[in-house]
């Protein structure tokens, strides 16, 4: 319980509060706009988390990649789609309890799972955490990943342009 | 606390479990594409616990990590592409209102 009360314990308190008050603000505010913050809070958080996990390069990337592009990204697709002005009928609250069931339902059983499988782990071989040593394993032995990311990248960069150029210059004439 | 395979487990499938709610309760296709997000990340959470607390090799776990980020931005691009491409179209982004293919 004394670690609770250290710094690091805090901080982590803190973290954690970051990750799950940004989720929720994430689904549950109904301005789009505060969704998108909700969001990138919540990612900030999961970066804090990462550090906790020993990984002070995957929080840099998760800040870059996931806080950095895809929200601004998402906020370029609301601002290009529907104006926010525009109104929304109200959900019908049965349906709103029941995803809430269903989410739920899902948490306990993944919580259960948790709780009684006997987490046993295996036997260390190395203890390297470098950068270095990913980027050694990205050329040699994983290599096929490192390639099929690009290729996946590519295509997807590709594949987005295509999409949401077409049917432009027709409209606008 | 933090040095507890549990507590990071547990984290991950609270957030995995918002991120579902997300995904059933919204209309919008990009608050469902924001709860997507969070699901993922959930994911990436249970990996590098894992990598963290039982693997032998802690190197591997962050390239699978590494995967995860760089399949998501992929997927994020798409999605909102094709969001983009719905709205042209229909004039909304109402999941309700994208019905065309209804049998």
């Amino acid at each position: 319980m004394s670690e609770l009360f250290s710094l690091a314990g805090l901080s982590f308190l803190l973290v954690v509060g970051m990750t799950l008050g940004g989720a929720f603000i994430a689904v549950g505010a109904r301005n789009i706009f505060h969704n998108v913050l909700g969001l990138a809070l919540s990612l900030f958080g999961v970066a804090g988390i990462f550090l906790y996990l020993n990984s002070p390069f995957l929080a840099m990337m998760e800040i870059l990649i996931y806080v950095g592009a895809i929200c601004i990204a998402i906020c370029f697709a609301i601002m290009l789609s529907e104006p926010l002005y525009r109104p929304r009928p109200p959900r019908k609250p049965i349906k709103l309890l029941g995803a809430a069931v269903g989410a739920g339902l899902v948490f306990v059983v993944f919580a259960a799972l948790v709780k009684k499988t006997a987490w046993v782990p295996a036997a260390m071989r190395s203890d390297d955490w470098s950068v270095t040593t990913i980027g050694h394993y990205l050329l040699t032995r994983y290599a096929l990943i490192f390639e099929a990311i690009s290729l996946i990248l590519l295509v997807a960069m590709l594949g987005a342009i295509v999409n949401a150029k077409n049917g432009r210059g027709r409209e606008e004439s | 606390m933090y040095n507890n395979l549990q507590t990071f487990l547990l984290l991950a499938a609270l957030l995995f479990a918002i991120g579902l709610y997300g995904v059933l309760a919204r209309r919008s296709l990009i608050a469902v594409l924001i709860s997507v997000e969070l699901m993922l990340n959930a994911a990436s959470i249970n990996f590098m616990a894992f990598n963290r607390f039982l693997i032998p090799e802690p190197a591997v776990g962050q390239i699978i990590t590494l995967f995860i980020m760089a399949v998501a931005a992929a997927e994020a691009a798409i999605a909102l592409s094709i969001i983009i491409a719905v709205y042209r179209k229909l004039k909304s982004i109402n999941v309700e209102h994208v019905n065309e293919l209804r049998g």
